[in-house]
């Protein structure tokens, strides 16, 4: 029998597996399978495995999902977390508060933060639970796109736009970080590092500013993070700069609902593996046949030859989503997803 | 103003802040501040906001470029000055989320429109409906990132209407664009796709207006 870590391997080796891998990128969800509230089901390692584990079972997944959330790396430079009862929590006030401040920043150590070494025990258990036959992703934020949270979206454009010897020192002391962290969770059993970096989208910020900046920090960061990386522009677009993401060395490209699948394979074809794009926030309310339609067509665009995974846009499914819709999507791939798929037509 | 609006829309999207300036002040030359602001500013923040939601421009840009307009803008029609469209009360808010920069380009591209907005910063549902009340806000746009902070859109519309308030309510941000059928679910009365379409929903508000 074919394992969910030998379909995404030979999927990301552009080849064509059984079946159409599917991630179902389900991070909160485990709360609900434990009845637990969000913020108590992330306040221990053991909870989010065996939500994790429940999650996979019921869902049928080809990955396991251990991220916590965002704000867990700002907890580690100092930040607070705000959790809510029904969806992602947030990171609370900036670490920074000035820019001078940046001038004394040093990276956080990964065994010194409390959140990251829960996240890391999550990783091993599941790991030892699962053996080689699931992969887990791991996740870090990139560099470039961190300071959002650490110093508030608009004075770090500000900082971008207008103090570049400050901003230089950020991106060194985040990319420090970021660089531990992914490589630590590689070491605890994590398949593949997402790297989530939707500053760098086209929605975001013009390409000439993403070649003079997210471009060079991801090539780098990369380089230096020991395992395969799927950057994730977070829904934002990323069609104008395929290529430059192709040159980062990333293995596979998160695509946002508002661009093309079968756009975004033609342009990375045989280069990076396509992982996308169904819409999230929309799923919330799709009823089965909805949700059937949607798989058909994304498998239609952009499985043939393999080099793709089909997920939502985002890289989290929103806690909204019922059920009965993720079990229709699951039901979708197995009805529509089994390769060869002879229903597409070729061009 | 044709050929101006493309060249200042140019300098906009470059951040040429001296050629911005001067083709400002040009326009100054050849009418009163609120026809610059009608002629010059608000097609140029649409053609921007336009090609932001059809993604040939980004964010940032479309931050600085707002920010750029709300400062030249104020220079010539400070806040509260009698030619802007102060009536009826409009107020602006982040609704139950953290994600402020979404409100803070709405709300600059608003002032560089000639209108006066109220900055309610961030609020949770019920207090923010307290304040509308006290404030007498007739027209109310609510900025959000994440899809919890939408669905509490409802709460507002709820209490507003258990108070018998007509206030207009038009959203914005991220779930609303994934999802487009959720503005009508949350109660709102409208839904701008990026700063200039909130613009321009409340500009036919305030012409219907009877206040």
């Amino acid at each position: 029998m074919v394992t969910s870590m030998q379909r995404m391997l030979t999927a990301m080796a552009h080849r064509e597996p059984d079946r159409v891998p599917v991630f179902i990128l389900t991070t909160m969800h485990g709360a609900k399978e434990l009845g637990l509230t969000i913020r108590d089901y992330f306040s221990r390692a053991g909870h989010v495995v065996e939500g994790q584990l429940r999650l996979l079972k019921k869902y049928r997944g080809d990955c396991l999902c251990p991220a916590f959330y965002a704000a867990l790396e700002m907890e580690a430079f100092g930040g607070e977390t705000i959790f809510i009862d029904n969806g992602p929590p947030n990171a609370g006030a900036p670490v920074l508060n000035r820019a001078e401040e940046i001038d004394r920043l040093e990276p956080p150590r990964v065994t010194e933060a409390p959140g990251l070494n829960r996240a890391l025990e999550v990783i091993r258990a599941l790991r030892a639970q699962v053996g080689e036959t699931v992969p887990i992703m791991g996740s870090v934020t990139s560099p470039f796109s961190l300071p959002i949270m650490q110093m508030g979206f608009e004075p770090y454009l500000q900082l971008i736009d207008g103090q570049p010897e400050r901003f230089a020192r950020l991106m060194r002391v985040n990319q420090a970080f970021c660089v531990e962290w992914a490589n630590a969770q590689l070491a605890a059993g994590a398949t593949a590092i997402g790297y989530a970096d939707p500053l760098s989208s086209t929605t975001n910020i013009p390409r000439a500013l993403y070649l003079k900046t997210g471009h060079p920090i991801a090539r780098e960061t990369l380089a230096r993070i020991h395992g395969p990386t799927a950057i994730h522009l977070a829904s934002g677009r990323g069609l104008p700069i395929a290529e430059d993401l192709v040159a980062t060395g990333t293995a596979a490209v998160g695509v946002s609902t508002l661009e093309d699948l079968a756009e975004w394979k033609a342009a990375v074809r045989g280069r990076l593996t396509v992982v996308g794009n169904l819409n999230g926030v929309a799923m919330r309310r799709w009823s089965p046949a909805q949700a059937e339609k949607e798989v058909k067509q994304a498998i239609a665009k952009a499985a043939p030859g393999g080099g793709f995974v089909l997920a939502d846009n985002h890289g989290e499914i929103p806690w909204q989503v019922p059920d009965e819709v993720l079990l229709a999507l699951r039901e979708a791939v197995e009805q529509w997803g089994r390769y060869p798929l002879e229903w597409v037509e070729r061009p | 103003m044709d050929v101006l609006t493309t060249e200042f829309r140019d300098a906009l999207e470059a951040l040429d802040r001296p050629r911005i300036e001067t083709l400002f002040q040009q326009a100054l030359s050849h009418g009163r501040p609120m026809q610059v602001v009608e002629e010059l500013i608000v097609p140029t923040l649409e053609q921007l906001g336009e090609a932001w939601s059809t993604g040939h421009v980004a964010l940032s840009q479309i931050y600085m470029s707002s920010r750029i307009c709300e400062e030249i803008v104020s220079r010539v029609l400070p806040p509260m000055a009698p030619e802007r469209k102060g009536q009826p009360r409009q107020a602006i808010v982040v609704l139950s989320d953290y994600h402020m920069l979404g409100k803070r380009i709405v709300l600059s591209v608003m002032r560089a429109s000639g209108f006066d907005v109220l900055d309610y910063g961030r609020m949770e549902a019920e207090a923010l409906v307290e304040r509308v009340v006290a404030d007498q806000v007739a027209i109310l746009l609510i900025s959000v990132l994440m899809l919890p902070a939408a669905l509490k859109v409802r709460e507002v519309r709820a209490a507003l209407q258990a108070r018998g308030l007509p206030v207009r309510i038009a959203v914005g941000g991220a779930p609303f664009l994934f999802d487009p059928a959720l503005w009508r679910e949350v109660g709102a009365d409208a839904m701008g796709r990026n700063a200039a379409e909130a613009v321009a929903v409340v500009g036919k508000w305030v012409e219907e207006s009877t206040w």
